[in-house]
C-alpha cells in the first residue's frame, strides 16, 4: 500500500504548492495593480489617514484638518472663510474628489510627492506618520476680503494681480459655496453636494474669475487703443482721430451707436476712451483689420488657456470674421469674451509699461519641515506693447478715472487708471448687461495692483448697471486694501 | 545464560519518543500567538491589550494539558502535529480578536465579538482531543464501527437539508436559541472511518476483479456500485445544499482512499470523470454555484454599477498586503464586510497583515501537518490505520486547498472554513479530533513492540554435562 500512499502524499504536497504559487501570483506579481486599483478603498483611506498639508495666505493657513469618528477616513478637510477662498482652494472631499489647488497640489498636500521622498523615508524610520507639505499662495487676504465684501450678495467675480510680478492677489467669485460643507462623506455632505448642482453650467461651484467668460464690452477698448498705437494708426492720444458720427459699419447700412449724446466725432483717443466712444474704437478695429486686432489680443493672452496653476479658460477674440464683425469685436461685442483674470491682465500690462507678467497663485511649495521645495519665479508672459504705448494708455486710463466714466474709483493721493464697461448680452440684448471695471493703482514704486471686476446682474434697474456705478467701487476697495489706505 | 532472545524485526529499545521535542516546539507555538496578540494591541491602541495574561495563560494551559496527556496516553506519537495545531489555533484566535476590534464587522447583527466564543470552543476542542486520546486506546477499535459510521455520516450529511440555508448554503444544523453546528466538519472524519473500514474489507475484490481496457484495469460493473453510490450522494449534497466545496472534499476523499486501497489508477480516472461531469452539470444549473463561478472568473465585473464584490475585496486585501504585509492590526480587511471576514475569508486578513511571507508560512504549516499525516500512514503497520491516516490527511489537504484556493481565486469560492484558523466551533472541534486520531495512529505505529514472551522453542541448545 505504500506506493499509492507516497503518490497521495506527493499529490497533497502539490495542492499546497499550487496554493503557494497562487499566493505569489496574487501578492507579488499582481500586488501593485490590486493595491492601486481605483476602486480599492485603501487608496483613499491612505490619502485621508493623516492631516493634509495646508494652503497658506499671508503666512496663515486658510485650511485645516479635523478628525472624523466612525469613518474610514480619519481626517476631514476644514476651511477658514471657505466661501471667500473657494475659487483659490477648491475643495477636497472624502466622497467627491477635489479641484483647484486642492487637486493640483494634492501630492504635496498629502505628502506623496516625489520631492518629499526623503521626508517620508525619515518619517518612516523614526516611526512618525507621513506628513503633508504646505502650499504658500500669493494671495492677499485683505484684498480678497475687500473684493468678497464688495461683491456681497451680487453675482460676479474679481481678479486682482500684481502687475510687476504676476502674483494673483485676489480671486473671488460670488455667490460662492463652502467647500467645508462637502468635505466629508456623511449624508449631510451628500445632500449639500446635490444642492450645489456641480454639473449645472450655472453652479455656484464654478469659479467665475477663471472659468467664466463674459463679453468684455467697453473695457476691451483698451486693447483696441493699444493696437491703434502699436500699429501706428494714431501716434498721439491728443490728436483728433478720423471718426465720423454717425458711423456706419463697413459694407453694411447698420449704424453703430454710442451710449447717449457724447462728443465722439473725430474725438482724440483720450476723449474717446474717457467717454467710451463706440464709433471711434469700432472704426479703429475696422481700419486695422482682424489680423492686427487678433495679434494684439493674443499678446494680452486671449485665445489661450492660462495655468495659474489652476487653469483659466481661454478668453475669446474671434479668429475669423468680416469687417463689421471686426468693428463690433473691437468694442468688446460680437463673439469677444474674456475671463475677469484676462481683463486684469490687460490692466496689468498697461500698468507695468507694456510688460505682461505670467499670472500665478502658488508662491512656494513647502515640505513639512518648512524647507522650500519649489519657489515660483515671476516670468514674463509677453511684451504686450511698447513702453511708450503703455505710458500713453496710462494717461488715457487715468483721464477716465479723473474726468470720465470711472470717477468712482478715485483714491486720494494715488494715481488710478481704469476703464468701465457695460456689456450687453442675450438675444437682442435682452439680458441684463454685465457691469465691468478694470483698473490699476500706481505709486512711486510702480504699480502694485491691477484689478478686474465684473458684476453680472445687480438687483438695480437696467439704467443703473454700468461699470462706473456697480463695479468701480469694488475695484477701488480692493486697490485700497493692497495700498493699505 | 541469556533468557531473552529477540526474533522480531522491531526493536524493543525503539526510537526516542520525541516528547521533549514536542514540548520545545509547543513553547514556540504558544509564545508566537501571545506576541502576536500583544502586537495587535500595540498597533491598534498603542498598548498591550489587557487580556493578554488571560489569553496567554489560557492558550498555555490548553497546550500544557494536551502535551501532558499525549505524554501519558500516546508517548510515541508524532511530535509536530500538536504544536502545529496549537500554533494555528492560537493564530486564529489572534486574528479573530483582531477583527473583533473593527466595529464594522463586529456589529450586533453579525453576532458581536467572536474571540471569546472561539476560545471556549478551542478549550472544548482540546477536551475532545484529550478524550479521544484517553478513550481510544487503539485506532483499530474504530474498525468495528464501520457501518455505524457510514450511517452516522449519511445522517450528518443529509440533516442540513432540513434546516434553513445560511448565507446561501445549507451547511448548518440550527437549534434556535442554542446555536448551530456544521455537521460536515464531523462528517469528514466519520466518512474517513467508514471508507477505511469498508475498503479494507473490499479492496481485494475491487483491485483484482477487473478488465483490462486501453492499457488500464477497469472495475467490473458490479464493483462500481459503491463508488456510484458515493458519487450520487455527493451530487445530492451539491444539489440540495448548494455546496461545491463539501462535495469536492467528500468525493475527493473517497477517490483518494479507493486509490490507496486498490492501487488502481483507473479508479482515479473514473472518479475524476464522474466528478467533473457532475460538477459541470451542477455548475450549469445551480444559480448559487453559477454566481460563484462568475465571481471567480471575473471578480471585478460590475464594480461601477453595484460596488465591489467580496471576491474583489478579498483580492485587494491580498494585493494591499504585498510581500511583507501591513502589520498585524494595520490592515483593512474589514472592507470585505459581511459575515465571512472572520471565518471563510480569514486568510485574507492573514495575507493582508502578514503579507505573502506570513501567508506562505501559514500554508507551509498546513503542508507540514498534512505531510506528517501522510507519514503516519506510511509508518502505520495495519491497513486500516494506513487508510484512515491517509484519509484524514488528504481530507485536511483537500479542505485547505478548497478554502485557500477559493479565497485566493485559484478555484471558485466555496463556503468552507480554514481548519483551526477560521472562526467556527464545529470546525475547531472536528479538526482537533482529527489530529487526536492521527496522533493515536502515529503512536501505535511508532511505539516499540512489546517484548515477546520467551518461546521454549527458541531456547538455545544447551550442552549438558553428564
Amino acid at each position: 500500500m505504500n506506493k499509492p500512499l507516497r503518490r497521495v502524499a506527493i499529490f497533497c504536497g502539490l495542492l499546497v504548492f499550487a496554493l503557494l504559487l497562487r499566493d505569489n501570483w496574487v501578492q507579488f506579481v499582481q500586488a501593485d495593480s490590486l493595491k492601486n486599483n481605483k476602486y480599492n478603498r485603501r487608496v483613499m483611506m491612505q490619502e485621508y489617514a493623516q492631516p493634509r498639508g495646508d494652503i497658506i495666505v499671508d503666512g496663515k493657513p486658510i485650511t485645516g484638518s479635523t478628525t472624523v469618528s466612525g469613518s474610514d477616513f480619519k481626517y476631514k478637510r476644514t476651511y477658514t472663510d471657505g466661501p471667500m477662498w473657494a475659487p483659490v482652494t477648491g475643495f477636497a472631499s472624502q466622497a467627491f474628489g477635489s479641484n483647484a489647488l486642492e487637486s493640483i497640489e494634492d501630492k504635496i498636500l498629502t505628502g506623496q510627492d516625489d520631492r518629499l521622498f526623503f521626508n517620508r523615508t525619515v518619517d518612516m524610520l523614526t516611526g512618525k506618520k507621513q506628513q503633508g507639505g504646505d502650499v504658500v499662495t500669493t494671495l492677499n487676504a485683505k484684498a480678497q476680503a475687500a473684493a468678497y465684501k464688495g461683491l456681497g450678495d451680487k453675482k460676479g467675480a474679481v481678479a486682482a494681480i500684481d502687475p510687476q510680478t504676476g502674483k494673483i492677489l485676489a480671486l473671488v467669485s460670488t455667490p460662492s459655496y463652502d467647500p467645508g460643507s462637502i468635505a466629508g462623506m456623511s449624508n449631510q455632505d451628500k445632500q449639500n453636494w446635490t444642492n450645489l448642482k456641480p454639473n449645472d453650467p450655472d453652479s455656484v461651484m464654478i469659479d467665475k474669475a477663471l472659468r467664466q467668460t463674459y463679453p468684455p464690452g467697453s473695457t476691451f477698448k483698451v486693447v483696441t487703443a493699444a493696437a491703434a498705437m502699436e500699429n501706428g494708426l494714431y501716434s498721439s492720444i491728443d490728436q483728433p482721430t478720423s471718426s465720423p458720427l454717425p458711423y456706419t459699419l463697413p459694407n453694411t447700412t447698420t449704424q453703430l451707436k454710442n451710449e447717449g449724446n457724447i462728443p465722439c466725432q473725430n474725438a482724440t483717443l483720450r476723449v474717446a476712451l474717457q467717454y467710451s466712444c463706440n464709433t471711434v474704437f469700432g472704426k479703429i478695429g475696422a481700419d486695422l483689420g482682424k489680423d492686427k486686432m487678433l495679434a494684439q489680443a493674443k499678446k494680452f493672452g486671449f485665445d489661450q488657456t492660462i495655468d495659474t496653476p489652476v487653469r483659466a479658460v481661454a478668453s475669446n477674440f474671434p479668429t475669423s470674421m468680416d469687417k463689421p464683425q471686426t468693428a463690433l469685436s473691437s468694442i468688446g461685442q460680437f463673439d469677444t469674451a474674456a475671463t475677469p483674470l484676462q481683463m486684469a491682465m490687460v490692466a496689468a500690462a498697461v500698468a507695468n509699461d507694456g510688460k505682461l507678467m505670467q499670472p500665478y497663485m502658488v508662491d512656494q511649495l513647502r515640505a513639512p519641515n518648512l524647507n522650500v521645495i519649489e519657489q515660483t519665479q515671476p516670468k514674463v508672459f509677453s511684451q504686450a506693447m511698447s513702453p511708450a504705448t503703455a505710458q500713453k494708455l496710462q494717461q488715457m486710463m487715468e483721464t477716465v478715472v479723473q474726468d470720465g466714466t470711472g470717477t468712482m474709483a478715485k483714491i486720494d493721493g494715488v494715481t488710478v487708471g481704469g476703464k468701465t464697461g457695460t456689456a450687453q448680452h442675450g438675444i437682442n440684448n435682452s439680458g441684463l448687461p454685465y457691469a465691468w471695471f478694470i483698473s490699476y493703482a500706481k505709486t512711486a514704486q510702480g504699480s502694485p495692483i491691477a484689478v478686474a471686476v465684473v458684476v453680472e446682474d445687480g438687483n438695480a434697474n437696467r439704467d443703473d448697471i454700468s461699470g462706473g456705478g456697480l463695479a468701480a467701487p469694488i475695484a477701488k476697495s480692493v486697490m485700497e486694501a493692497v495700498l493699505n489706505k | 545464560m541469556s533468557t531473552v532472545t529477540n526474533t522480531t524485526t522491531i526493536s524493543s529499545v525503539g526510537a526516542p519518543n520525541r516528547r521533549n521535542t514536542e514540548l520545545v516546539l509547543l513553547l514556540f507555538a504558544v509564545a508566537i500567538p501571545v506576541l502576536a496578540y500583544a502586537n495587535v494591541g500595540l498597533a491598534k491602541d498603542g498598548s498591550v491589550p489587557g487580556g493578554i495574561l488571560g489569553y496567554g495563560l489560557g492558550l498555555g494551559l490548553l497546550a500544557a494539558v494536551a502535551h501532558l496527556m499525549v505524554r501519558r496516553f500516546a508517548p510515541y506519537a508524532d511530535p509536530l502535529m500538536l504544536p502545529i495545531a496549537t500554533l494555528l489555533n492560537g493564530l486564529g484566535l489572534v486574528f479573530i480578536y483582531r477583527l473583533d476590534l473593527e466595529p464594522a464587522v463586529t456589529t450586533k447583527a453579525l453576532g458581536g465579538p467572536k474571540a471569546p466564543g472561539q476560545l471556549m470552543w478551542s478549550a472544548l476542542a482540546v477536551a475532545v482531543f484529550i478524550g479521544i486520546l484517553v478513550l481510544l486506546k487503539d485506532h483499530r477499535i474504530l474498525q468495528r464501527y464501520t457501518y455505524i459510521s457510514g450511517a452516522v455520516a449519511l445522517v450528518l450529511l443529509v440533516a442540513p437539508v432540513f434546516f434553513p440555508a445560511v448565507n446561501g448554503s445549507k451547511l448548518w444544523i440550527v437549534v434556535p436559541g442554542v446555536g448551530s453546528i456544521q455537521p460536515g466538519e464531523f462528517a469528514k472524519i466519520i466518512l474517513a472511518v467508514f471508507f477505511a473500514g469498508y475498503l479494507m474489507v473490499k479492496r481485494d475484490a475491487l483491485a483484482l476483479a477487473s478488465r483490462r481496457f486501453m492499457g488500464l484495469y477497469w472495475p467490473r460493473g458490479r464493483d462500481l456500485g459503491p463508488i456510484l453510490a458515493i458519487w450520487a450522494l455527493s451530487m445530492m449534497i451539491l444539489v440540495l445544499e448548494d455546496d461545491l466545496g463539501s462535495t469536492l472534499l467528500y468525493f475527493g476523499l473517497f477517490v483518494v482512499m479507493l486509490y490507496v486501497a486498490t492501487e488502481r489508477t483507473s479508479w482515479v480516472i473514473f472518479g475524476l470523470l464522474l466528478a467533473s461531469g457532475g460538477a459541470a452539470v451542477v455548475g450549469m444549473t445551480s444559480g448559487h454555484v453559477k454566481v460563484r463561478i462568475h465571481n471567480w472568473l471575473d471578480p471585478f465585473a460590475g464594480i461601477a454599477q453595484h460596488g465591489a464584490s467580496e471576491a474583489a475585496q478579498v483580492l485587494w486585501s491580498f494585493g494591499s498586503g504585498g510581500v511583507l504585509g501591513s502589520g498585524l492590526g494595520q490592515g483593512f480587511s474589514r472592507l470585505i464586510g459581511g459575515i465571512g471576514v472572520k471565518s471563510d475569508y480569514i486568510l485574507a486578513t492573514v495575507g493582508e497583515e502578514l503579507g505573502l511571507s506570513g501567508l506562505m508560512a501559514v500554508l507551509l504549516l498546513y503542508g507540514l501537518l498534512i505531510e506528517r499525516g501522510a507519514r503516519t500512514a506510511l509508518a502505520a503497520r495495519d491497513p486500516f490505520g494506513k487508510l484512515l491516516a491517509i484519509g484524514l490527511a488528504s481530507a485536511m489537504a483537500l479542505q485547505v486547498f478548497v478554502v485557500a484556493g477559493g479565497v485566493t481565486g485559484l478555484i471558485p469560492l466555496t463556503g468552507m472554513t480554514m481548519p483551526f484558523l477560521a472562526q467556527g466551533g464545529s470546525s475547531v472541534v472536528a479538526n482537533w479530533a482529527l489530529v487526536a486520531i492521527l496522533l493515536r495512529i502515529s503512536h501505535t505505529a511508532r511505539r516499540p513492540a512489546p517484548a515477546p514472551a520467551p518461546s521454549p522453542d527458541a531456547e538455545p541448545t544447551q550442552v549438558v554435562r553428564l
